[in-house]
């Protein structure tokens, strides 16, 4: 009788552990998305929140960027480039270090200006406010917005006056850290290494084309070329240039490239009364291929 | 007793004790030099590795023409030694050795448009260094899994560049290098936690600092996958662990 007891005790017990155990990580899990989506934004004055972006979200963003925030929406299929997978916490437009999480300013920069040459709209006429809680909506997809911080963004020195020996001294930097291998010696984005180019999930990729275009996906003005190629477009072939280019070349590379843009600027005017030539490769010739 | 006895005599018995906790504490880092040492072998005909097309880049062409470079996935030796397998303990070690991380950094270099090691071990949180050797430039792009812990990250590395010194904070088998610039460049970073070696050009591995104890030791190799045995190490008596992976 006393063994039964014992044994019928014992088994409520663990009957007991486990129902209370089962009920924690229900209610860590429930918890979990809770806490995600109360996840918050912040932009200069502005304060952002996830669980007031949903609708928009649903509304907006969803064909593309799917329901659990992985690029994998209707629509994505159809498009080139692919949609932003957020739940990877990697982004192209980006002021902070390679291998960090930007600022929630980049993602709202990026939100209001759009990509160029993509599928991803201005979404400007969305109020201050609904891009603020969308940011934090994108957000909330990733984990790593909880326990890690955005990295330190890169300081951009302001801009030097444009001068004929920095577009010469830019163009100098363009060959020796040889931009070029996927750029092309006119920027046109026909370099050698151009063709096998593939983003972080091998799909194939084309680096830009300053011959063609005038706007970036990450920015339109010169302190966003800088930090385009200071800070490198994670998720793709594009690595960041902080580490070998100091910030006074890096102004002169801005100089220079603009002068390959299409567009009337200082610079490709100077380029053109000094008579600067895109300069060929210093390597010597290659012999045929191995075999 | 006169007083004076009586302090030297406590004087030479805390002398004493403390010398023997020194002895007892030297003894203790010395039962942590056990090792596990073994050779890992391809069973069957080692598949030919691929001739690498360099023409894109003159530089990598130049470098390579006395020798010419092949793909590295599977390097078998004469006797049929598979090098570059990641040999370290998966199972039977306690979290303070697991967490013991070496004071070496071990360096992966950009050498001649291929990666020197091959394949670069390392424990989680242990310093490593990228170093360049070539007068081209390259960009070093791990990808690890993200979802997982620890971060992709991509950096150029144009001739002359300064080493690039970091770590992973996550165990991660393993993590795929790639140069964009030079698509056929591919490499990889083994994270693992706790002791662990790479098998050389003959096959043959070491694993040092291993405490007496019941383990699991784990090979990796790229193409092949993981194997396991059971390895007991004692005081004085090295643990042997050997390895077949079949030819597929």
């Amino acid at each position: 009788m006393r063994r039964m007891m014992l044994s019928g005790s014992l088994a409520l017990t663990a009957l007991a552990v486990v129902a209370l155990c089962s009920l924690s990580w229900a209610q860590m899990t429930e918890a979990d998305e809770n806490q995600r989506l109360g996840m918050e934004s912040h932009i200069g004055k502005l304060t952002g929140h996830a669980a007031a972006a949903q609708g928009d979200y649903r509304r907006f963003c969803v064909g593309c960027h799917g329901v659990l925030g992985d690029g994998e929406g209707e629509n994505a299929q159809w498009i080139d480039p692919k949609p932003r997978n957020f739940t990877l916490g990697i982004f192209k437009c980006r002021s902070t270090t390679t291998g960090t999480l930007p600022l929630d300013s980049d993602l709202y920069d990026t939100i209001g200006r759009g990509l160029d040459s993509s599928n991803m709209p201005s979404w400007n006429p969305l109020s201050s406010q609904q891009r603020a809680d969308l940011v934090a909506y994108v957000k909330h997809f990733s984990a790593r917005w909880v326990t890690e911080k955005p990295g330190e963004p890169i300081k951009i020195p302001p801009k030097p006056e444009i001068t004929a020996e920095r577009i010469k001294a830019g163009q100098a930097v363009f060959q020796k850290v040889e931009c070029w291998k996927c750029h092309g010696q006119t920027g046109s984005g026909n370099g050698p290494s151009a063709a096998t180019l593939t983003d972080d999930q091998n799909r194939p990729i084309q680096p830009y084309n300053f011959h063609d275009n005038n706007r970036f996906k990450c920015g339109t003005t010169d302190e966003d070329l800088y930090r385009i190629f200071m800070t490198g477009l994670d998720g793709t072939p594009m690595p960041s240039w902080s580490d070998n280019i100091k910030p006074d070349e890096a102004w002169d590379l801005v100089f220079y490239l603009r002068s390959l843009q299409p567009m009337k600027s200082r610079e490709k005017e100077i380029a053109r009364q000094v008579g600067l030539k895109p300069g060929a490769p210093s390597a010597t010739p290659a012999p045929a291929p191995q075999q | 007793m006169k007083a004076h006895y009586k302090v030297a005599g406590i004087t030479a018995m805390l002398l004493v004790l403390a010398f023997s906790l020194l002895l007892s504490t030297r003894n203790v880092s010395a039962a942590a030099n056990g090792t596990i040492t073994g050779t890992v072998k391809l069973d069957g005909a080692a598949p030919h590795m691929k001739g690498i097309d360099m023409s894109k880049d003159p530089f990598c062409v130049k470098q390579h023409e006395n020798s010419p470079a092949h793909l590295e996935n599977v390097i078998v030796g004469p006797g049929g030694g598979l090098q570059n397998v990641v040999l370290y303990i998966s199972e039977g070690l306690s979290g303070a050795e697991t967490s013991q991380v070496p004071a070496q950094e071990p360096v992966f270099d950009q050498k001649n448009c291929m990666y020197t090691p091959h394949v670069l071990a390392m424990d989680v949180n242990q310093k490593f260094k990228v170093t360049t050797s070539d007068q081209t430039t390259h960009n070093i792009h791990p990808l690890p899994n993200a979802l997982a812990g620890n971060i992709p990250w991509n950096k150029s590395q144009p001739p002359g560049a300064p080493p690039i010194e970091t770590s992973w904070k996550t165990e991660e088998i393993a993590i795929s290098v790639k140069c964009n610039i030079h698509p056929w460049m591919h490499g990889y970073f083994v994270v693992v936690k706790g002791p662990y070696a790479t098998s050389d050009e003959k096959g043959s591995y070491t694993i040092e600092n291993v405490p007496a104890g019941n383990y699991t030791v784990t090979a990796w190799q790229e193409e092949y996958g993981t194997q396991t045995q059971k390895v007991t190490v004692a005081a004085g008596k090295p643990g042997t662990a050997d390895f077949t992976f079949k030819a597929k």
